[in-house]
């Protein structure tokens, strides 16, 4: 296996599209040296991108937005005050990956990449709207979050593709998000269902929200008509019923180590309410 | 009631620093793939993928062709003609034939690398016509199952039972139906525990040398360094005085490394590299799938009871797998279960059954968690069904010296009703439950047991005592060993070393294992002291010109015993070891013997859990643990034995579990979906030491280690009734099954 | 597979070794350097025995490459005391009998460590979760609980 420290993006993925065997990216590591531990992936290319200048900067941008590092770990996410006071579902989604340890390495940009339908930190991303940017051999281009995974353990990153950044829209007045996760024990668990909303207030109304589900799909993905569920109420127990019956709708899961069909799809609803309620409070000011 | 109360001794019952404390917060202390020698290559395995194949062809050839690869072994390089259970052991070591389960060893090699040793396990090819398989107890006992072994069944088994039955039990006493007659409800129900790891956290490792000659030599982490010599010495057909085992630190054993799992395999790559030294460090993914595991249970139980609460006739039909061997502890969930009743009435039937897993090994009092989850849970439910309060019930029927226990023999002195009375009296049952809480108790038993041992001490140049045992410390044995050594010499702790030694220093000691060390290893080290008390009141009898009778031992000095004896100040231990050269030589004393006197442990706990009702998850919310130690002679190592004995208890109950595809391979080979407690999932484990002092110890230990993973699984399972009203019968009562017995019940 | 030169700062002295770029951080503490202190326990994150502190972060050696550390300050178990003083929390670990094995401690005490660092008065709860990554499977965690509370206690009347 050949370790490469590339300077910068374009580095990193013109030796990835010239690379001839398997290749790997390296942020944190926290999934790629378990595969190579397991022998399940062993790279011919190992490209480890925390030697370019940025990747573990978390900025806030001209609109009002912000674009993290794709080298930011958790723990350095969670410590971001500013960043967590506009969008706390997305920080609480990744604090919630692994350990206190896993969160000294592990990146939001790794968690998408890794594909897993289960990633704690990316309903958090899919309900805020984030988008990524990624630079390719022929340039740079940006793709919405949810476009990223293709199924399980897939992306829809060409050769040489690398994710450069991660952007988060304008929190804006009056909004709120939350993310849940089910466990069996209370950490170091991979999620059995995961869910996590995004909304705006006007007044005490919903205008505008986003709901989406993790572990009960072949990818994470949004839940329209969850959201449609609530937006224009004020959250009340019919909402959240309504909420709750169309998250256990849209979940299409499987039953394995981790859990059935019935309980991920009930779970599911219970944990729309639930992310709902605490994502309408943050949008009160709570 | 903690020992911590009692003034008759200077030293048990105290607390001082373990004397590994140190090397433990340092990083100092060795463990099992701690270890190097100069030349060493290193190991790496190639396991089965299939849960039961024919091995049809193993190609090494581009494995032996990398540079630095120096050996490669497979079954072909083992000896013939084993029988029985030195048979099973080098089946598992390395399949033959066939592979018998998900990571079944095929084949080895020894390279002068770790990375380039995994590489060329890669480039093993190993050809397999995949059998049919079979997983689950229930299904294995079927009469059309697939066949694991022909052959294998002992004598126990009748015939015309199903194919992978090995041994049957059938045991009792009274009348059962007359008993069920007198009862004023009957019930039977049918309970199932999955298989769960020990889940030491130092996975095994070996420094294996053997030479051409035959002379070999081993370092390992294991609880018992002459298993591991006999063993390997018999799979490999060595001389077993031989081997020489050194254990290293253990990184936590529970029962699971009392036998050999991978260790012939280093050194069979030794001999084979031209006797270099070999070290094979398993990963967490091959503890999981290719060591000892406990078994996994279906139970049937049907109990009578009278509206007291009295039980009038009880009978168990437990089927157990215990992987592709025999050795299933059925036997030993039967003995245990109904230990803590009077019972006239009752019945022990029992099946070991072969099915296509990994070999179980021991695991923490072997067989009684189980039965416990079948028969305390069954008790709580007839409990609840006939409004008797279920601790009454314990304490009605509960046996006491001399009552004949259910699997037999005649109780001695023992400490149930004083654990029952302790736990009645404790703050937790008073505490005040919330919505969608519970409280759950059960008892526990555990035999304890004594083994061969053999222990030697030394009194050194300058008065201080060397102890030399055969069981490794897993828990902190060698600080309650030099508390009796010192108490019994009458010199300070400190002045004690005690030493782990290799299997040239001693005669054969059996494992750490069956909750013996401190009373066996310790009873030893007592009378062994004791000779040298003897011994060093004959040296200074003789240079006072007294009869040594006339010489008493007090204060760590001999002295006159009595006016008559006449006045001489008294000699301490360091004066008389000063001069033991020019009186006589070294002063020693030694013991070696099956120690009697075993005293059998009772345990309750009681447990208060909170159940998610819209998840089924269930969260522990206070916990307490109610033994009889006997005596404590460390309190904190004894409290530290329940509470991790409860833990593990905790994440059987709950979330442990072996998980297999269609395909019979383990799911959940990493720690990440193998759900051991992690510390946010427990609360502050509350302890109370019970003290019946055990007659046939001088200290009156019983031994501590295993009763307490017995009760949580059915306590658990009774509190979560008490929260939700839903009874589980099956473990784990993961949040999934907790959810749908909710739901069942509309 | 060519190894690659790593030039290192392990608790506080500059340290060099050749890596196979596969090796773990892990492998390469105790293969190359001797410092066989840390341990492993998983391979994989889960389990914490592998501790170290990699500029200062808390992480998992076993999930860093040793070719990660160039440049780098590392912490293990054996930089722990300062001349042969024992850091309080190994002084309480021994008080409160809070190892049985002894075989996680090491990973223990290092993350029980970075926690004081960044919180001095933590909670039951909070030392629970931050220790969450770390497995012990002898104790119970109990006395452990205690005698990270015990140490932290101890460390702010120190600082008072």
């Amino acid at each position: 296996m050949r370790y490469h420290t590339p300077s910068t993006f374009e580095d990193a993925a013109q030796l990835a599209a010239g690379a001839q065997g398997l290749t790997r990216f390296l942020a944190g590591g926290t999934d790629v040296l378990v595969q190579m531990r397991a022998g399940s992936v062993l790279p011919d290319d190992l490209i480890d991108i925390k030697k370019i200048p940025g990747v573990s900067d978390i900025t806030k941008t001209d609109d009002g937005g912000w674009r993290i590092g794709v080298a930011v770990p958790g723990h350095k996410l969670g410590a971001d005050a500013a960043l967590r006071a506009d969008w706390p579902g997305v920080v609480e989604g990744m604090e919630l990956v692994g350990s206190t340890q896993i969160q000294g390495r592990a990146t939001l940009a790794g968690n998408l990449c890794n594909g897993s339908p289960a990633a704690d930190g990316v309903p958090g991303l899919v309900a805020a709207g984030a988008t990524v940017e990624i630079t390719g051999p022929d340039g740079t281009r940006t793709a919405k979050v949810e476009d990223v995974p293709t199924g399980p353990f897939k992306t829809s990153l060409a050769q040489g593709e690398v994710i450069s950044a991660i952007l988060l829209p304008p929190r804006g007045p009056n909004g709120g998000d939350a993310y849940l996760r089910f466990i069996p024990r209370t950490e170091m668990d991979i999620a059995v269902v995961g869910c996590a909303v995004s909304l705006t207030l006007d007044g005490d109304t919903i205008s505008d929200a986003r709901v989406a589900l993790g572990a009960v799909a072949p990818v994470i993905a949004l839940a329209p008509d969850a959201a449609k569920a609530i937006v224009g109420t004020t959250l009340d127990d019919a909402a959240l019923d309504a909420l709750a019956r169309a998250a256990s709708a849209a979940c299409k899961p499987i039953d394995d180590k981790r859990g059935t069909v019935e309980f991920r799809t009930e779970v599911a609803g219970v944990l729309a309410k639930r992310a709902a309620k605490i994502a309408y409070a943050r949008a009160k000011g709570a | 009631m903690a020992k911590d109360e009692f003034k008759e001794y200077r030293l048990v019952g105290t607390r001082p620093d373990r004397p590994d404390g140190l090397d433990k917060v340092t990083g100092r202390a060795r463990y099992g793939a701690d270890m190097s020698a100069p030349g060493m290559l290193w190991a790496a395995v190639v396991r089965s993928p299939h849960a039961h194949a024919k091995i049809l062809k193993i190609d090494a050839s581009k494995a032996e062709a990398l540079d630095g690869v120096k050996a490669v072994v497979t079954r072909a390089d083992f000896p013939t003609g084993l029988t029985g259970e030195e048979w099973n052991l080098q089946e598992n070591t390395m399949a033959g034939e066939k592979a018998l389960y998900d990571g079944h060893a095929v084949a080895a090699v020894a390279a002068t690398s770790k990375l380039l040793a995994e590489e060329a396990a890669r480039l093993i090819e190993v050809e397999y016509e995949v059998l049919p398989h079979v997983i689950d107890v229930d299904d294995a006992i079927k009469p059309d199952a697939p066949v694991i072994r022909e052959g294998a069944a002992n004598a126990s088994v009748p015939e015309g039972m199903p194919p992978n039955v090995v041994q049957y039990l059938d045991f009792g006493r009274g009348d059962i139906e007359a008993g069920f007659a007198e009862a004023d409800l009957v019930s039977e129900k049918t309970y199932k525990t999955e298989a769960t790891h020990q889940g030491y956290i130092e996975p095994h490792a070996c420094l294996g040398q053997l030479g051409e000659d035959g002379k070999g030599e081993m370092w390992v982490c294991t609880q018992g360094q002459w298993f591991i010599r006999k063993m390997c010495s018999d799979v490999l057909g060595l001389d077993t005085a031989q081997l020489r085992v050194t254990p290293s630190e253990i990184g936590g054993g529970f029962g699971g490394k009392t036998t050999i799992f991978m260790e012939p395999l280093s050194l069979a790559l030794s001999r084979k590299a031209g006797g270099k030294p070999v070290k094979l460090v398993m990963s967490r993914s091959e503890v999981l799938r290719a060591t000892g595991p406990t078994a996994s249970a279906s139970m049937d139980v049907k109990i009578g009871m009278k509206k007291d609460g009295t039980i009038t006739a009880a009978r168990a039909e437990f089927r157990m797998q215990g992987g592709a061997f025999p050795g299933s502890p059925v036997d030993m969930a039967l003995y245990c279960c109904f230990a803590p009743y009077k019972l006239e009435n009752v019945q022990h039937i029992g099946y070991d059954v072969l099915a296509n897993r990994p070999k179980c090994a021991a695991y923490r009092a072997p067989g009684s968690p189980m039965g416990a989850f079948a028969v305390e849970s069954l008790l709580d439910e007839m409990c609840r069904e006939l409004g008797v309060d279920p601790m009454e019930m314990r304490l009605k029927n509960a046996v006491v010296e001399g009552d004949t226990a259910s699997y037999g023999p005649k109780y001695g002195s023992i400490g149930l009703v004083e654990t029952l009375e302790a736990t009645k009296a404790h703050p937790n049952l008073k505490a005040e439950l919330g919505p969608n809480q519970g409280r759950g108790m059960a008892s526990g038993y555990w035999f304890n047991h004594n083994g061969e041992t053999s222990v030697s001490l030394a009194i050194s140049e300058d008065g201080t005592a060397q102890v030399s045992i055969g069981t490794p410390d897993i828990g902190g044995s060698r600080a309650s060993i030099a508390l009796m050594t010192a108490e019994t010499l009458g010199i300070p702790y400190e002045d004690v070393r005690v030493n782990v030694v290799e299997t040239g220093a001693l005669g054969v000691n059996e494992p750490t294992h069956g909750s013996r060390a401190t009373f066996a290893s310790g009873k030893a080290a007592v009378i062994a002291a004791g000779q040298a008390i003897k011994e060093m009141c004959k040296r200074a009898a003789n240079e006072w010109g007294i009869d040594p009778e006339a010489v008493e031992w007090a204060d760590g000095a001999a002295q006159p015993a009595g006016p008559n004896a006449g006045k001489f100040p008294p000699m301490t231990i360091a004066e008389i070891a000063g001069k033991m050269g020019s009186t006589g030589g070294p002063i020693s004393g030694h013991h070696e013997s099956v120690p009697e006197g075993v005293g059998a442990s009772f345990g309750c706990h009681v447990v208060d859990v909170e159940v998610d009702p819209e998840t089924g998850h269930v969260k522990i919310l206070r916990y307490l643990v109610v033994q009889d130690a006997g005596r404590a002679i460390h309190p904190s190592y004894v409290e530290g034995q329940y509470q991790g004995g409860a833990a593990q208890g905790i994440g059987w109950a709950l979330n442990e579990a072996y998980i297999y595809d269609e395909n019979g391979k383990l799911q959940n080979s990493v720690f990440l979906d193998y759900r051991v407690p992690v510390a946010s999932d427990l609360p502050m484990i509350d302890t109370v030491i019970v003290e019946v002092p055990n007659p046939g110890h001088p200290y009156g230990v019983r031994g501590v280690g295993e009763t307490g993973i017995t009760p949580p699984l059915p306590a658990i399972a009774n509190a979560i009734q008490a929260a939700t009203g839903a009874r589980l019968h099956d473990l784990p009562m993961s949040p999934p099954k907790v959810l749908a017995a909710i739901k069942a019940m509309g | 597979m060519s190894k690659m030169h790593v030039t290192t700062t392990v608790n506080g002295d500059t340290v060099e070794f050749l890596a196979d770029p596969r090796e773990t951080l892990l492998d390469s503490l105790r293969d190359q350097l001797g410092l066989t202190g840390t341990k492993e326990g998983c391979g994989t994150g889960d389990c914490g025995a592998c501790s170290v502190r990699l500029d200062g972060t808390l992480v998992c050696s076993c999930l860093v490459l040793g070719v990660e550390a160039d440049g780098k300050r590392i912490d293990t178990i054996e930089g722990m005391s300062e001349d042969g003083a024992l850091h309080p929390l190994q002084r309480k670990f021994i008080e409160h009998a809070a190892l049985q094995c002894g075989f996680c401690t090491p990973g223990i005490l290092i993350a029980a460590k970075a926690l004081l660092e960044e919180n001095s008065n933590p909670t039951e709860e909070e030392v629970r979760y931050w220790l969450a990554g770390n497995l012990c499977r002898c104790t119970g965690y109990d006395k452990i609980i205690r005698a990270v509370m015990d140490a932290a206690a101890e460390l702010r009347q120190e600082a008072a």
